[in-house]
């Protein structure tokens, strides 16, 4: 009697991670803690920091409500930064995007040195940014410029007439989109790839029969079919990119005067360069409500274009 | 509507022969069903007469003329996929019309055609749906009706009935002929199954290890099959073949029946077959047996009529014969059939 009841004790104990009500929890704990300690709590803390007067100097967590966000509205960095992003995002994810799709149509065929162009195509995205953006640095140096150097050589452009990359405002401009495209474009390449090999065989044969030719084949067959894929895609590459800053700041540190500054880079700059961390938060949490809608908004059309 | 022929295609992928050498003739609104055992060559042919791939060596004609350089959309070839291949995105009014789209087709005939081809399949309720909302064989007739819209010289069908079910398939298949007859368009049908073939084709193509074994009407390649892969490919139980005096003698098992069931007057082959598995089916009895002769046993089997009714146990032997009119005659080398005269 005893003995069973031991036992009967002792089985509850081996099983209990055969229980869905135990194990189930268990496993998602870990991920629940990080969200958590990482994002949420740091989330929650910028909210508090960007309606406080909170700096380096003053370490008093005083309520001054939307000062901060009306002061950084009327400073016109800010709103250059702000349109800076706009210009970034959207430039360096539809660039991004034609490479990625151009690529994947290479990279269905079949020729000799595929592999090796596979691995190639997903090294911009692997080396660390820090590395992949000096090697950028150098080739857009204003002495060394491999660029300049190039297409001087060609005739192109005279010793006299060499752009300063980084030192215009509209160039310093387009070279931080290009090099975030390139850091963009292999992610937008497998995901189109892998929406490609999914479009069944059967369709496109069709589409070659039903006389379709390469462009109608493309936007009317094949974009739709993957629209879904690609929106995730695009989803993740513009809130990632609103995001981010490792680019710019590697590349121009915000220059030349403010013109390629973007708002992760001016937050930064802002709040923790500076020390003005209520108003560096409050730059920082400036897009969220919009990015917020737009991942709603893009989620839902996602629901209802599902085939 | 126009003629298509093939001139010795030949396709190779690597070492292996896809397609080795196949002429092919239909006639002008024949409906030819191309028959084989998966992995024969069969779908690869109608892709190549599709302009979907390129033969090796061989020419393609529509018409009279070489297509080998033409795309498939200036063949006026139409196909309908064994998966349909519709699109996942488009209503089923979109699909049908989209062929006409990229020729160009003005709008408002547009509409007109697309009516046209819906209402001769019955699908004309269905025009907003998407196909994902639709039965397997919805999905068919759609498909059906985008390959017919815009009224091909040749229709390609790859297996358009394997995705129905047993039921279904039957009914579609009498449509299918129906229709064909109807618009009189030469049609080229691949398909595994026999019986599709069989009660579809105007003519069936027999092929194997891609070449053609045999061309003819289905009495033809049933009563006479050209050679052993013929005889034992069609029919169910296979043709029985029994090696005799050097040759190889084959027969059908419906027309294996025991002694005293023929009549006195015909000139009978006789065998002695020592009974092994009796299947009772219904219409039919199917009974398995092994002639014991010089050497090594045969399995062969019979076919009777369920009207037939006298006991058979298992085990016994039996005399069972089959008329010399209905054997026919292999080379045991080659198993290319004989003509006796």
């Amino acid at each position: 009697m005893e003995f069973a009841l031991k036992q009967a004790r002792a089985a509850r104990f081996r099983y209990v991670l055969d229980r869905r009500q135990t194990l189930g929890p268990l496993l998602i704990a870990p991920a629940i803690l990080y969200v958590a300690g990482l994002v949420a709590i740091p989330f929650f803390l910028a909210l508090y920091y960007s309606v406080s007067g909170f700096d380096i100097v003053h370490l008093r967590l005083s309520f001054v409500g939307v000062r901060n966000f009306v002061d950084i509205v009327q400073s016109s960095i800010f709103r250059q930064a702000l349109a800076n992003t706009f210009v970034f995002t959207i430039g360096s994810q539809v660039l991004a995007m034609i490479l990625g799709k151009t690529l994947a149509l290479l990279l269905l065929r079949d020729f000799p040195g595929k592999a090796i162009v596979r691995v190639l195509v997903l090294l911009p995205w692997a080396v660390p940014v820090a590395l992949g953006t000096m090697g950028w640095k150098w080739m857009f140096d204003s002495l060394y410029s491999v660029i300049n150097w190039t297409l001087q050589a060609i005739h192109i452009i005279g010793p006299e007439s060499w752009p300063q990359w980084l030192g215009e405002e509209s160039l310093a401009m387009i070279s931080i989109i290009v090099v975030h495209a390139w850091r963009m474009f292999p992610f937008a390449t497998v995901i189109f790839l892998a929406g490609l090999t999914a479009v069944p065989s059967d369709v496109l044969d069709a589409a070659v029969i039903d006389g379709a030719g390469f462009w109608r084949r493309t936007f009317q067959v094949i974009l739709p079919i993957i629209a879904p894929i690609v929106l995730v895609a695009l989803l993740f590459g513009t809130v990632f990119t609103f995001t981010d800053m490792s680019v710019v700041y590697l590349l121009t540190r915000g220059g030349p005067t403010n013109s390629t500054h973007v708002l992760g880079s001016l937050a930064f700059q802002v709040g923790v360069l500076s020390g003005d961390i209520g108003r560096g938060a409050a730059i920082s949490l400036f897009l969220f409500p919009m990015l917020l809608v737009a991942v709603v908004a893009l989620l839902r059309v996602l629901r209802r274009r599902e085939i | 509507m126009a003629r298509v022929e093939t001139r010795a295609i030949k396709k190779y992928f690597g070492e292996v022969r896809a397609v080795d050498g196949v002429d092919l003739a239909p006639k002008d609104g024949e409906f030819i069903a191309l028959l084989g055992p998966s992995g024969c060559g069969k779908t690869t042919l109608l892709r190549i007469i599709a302009g979907l791939e390129t033969p090796t060596f061989g020419e393609v004609l529509i018409g009279e003329r070489v297509v080998n350089d033409l795309p498939p959309r200036a063949r006026g070839v139409a196909m309908v996929f064994q998966t349909y291949g519709l699109y996942p995105h488009m209503s089923v009014f979109d699909n049908i019309a989209f062929p006409l789209k990229t020729q160009g087709v003005r709008r408002e005939l547009v509409r007109g055609k697309v009516q046209w081809a819906a209402r001769m399949l019955g699908i004309e309720t269905l025009f907003q749906r998407k196909p994902r909302e639709l039965s397997g064989g919805e999905r068919q007739r759609v498909a059906l009706g985008r390959a017919l819209v815009r009224e091909p010289s040749v229709l390609l069908l790859d297996e358009p009935l394997s995705n129905l079910d047993a039921k279904l398939r039957a009914s579609a298949r009498e449509e299918l002929k129906h229709f064909q007859r109807r618009v009189g368009t030469t049609t080229i049908y691949v398909t595994h199954d026999q019986v599709e073939a069989m009660g579809l084709g105007d003519r069936i193509a027999v092929m194997e290890q891609g070449k053609v074994r045999q061309v003819g009407t289905p009495e033809e390649v049933y009563d006479q099959p050209a050679d052993t892969f013929v005889a034992t490919f069609l029919g169910t139980p296979p043709m029985n073949l029994v090696e005799r005096a050097g040759e190889i003698l084959g027969f059908r098992p419906e027309n294996f029946l025991p002694t005293e069931f023929h009549d006195v007057q015909d000139n009978l082959v006789e065998f002695c077959l020592r009974l092994t598995r009796a299947e009772y089916l219904g219409s039919e009895r199917i009974l398995y047996g092994v002639l014991e002769g010089r050497g090594s046993d045969v399995r062969v089997a019979a076919k009777l009529p369920s009207n037939f009714t006298k006991p058979f146990q298992e085990g016994n032997r039996y005399l069972f014969a089959v008329r010399a009119k209905d054997v026919s005659c292999f080379d045991k080398g080659s198993g290319r059939r004989i003509s006796h005269p």
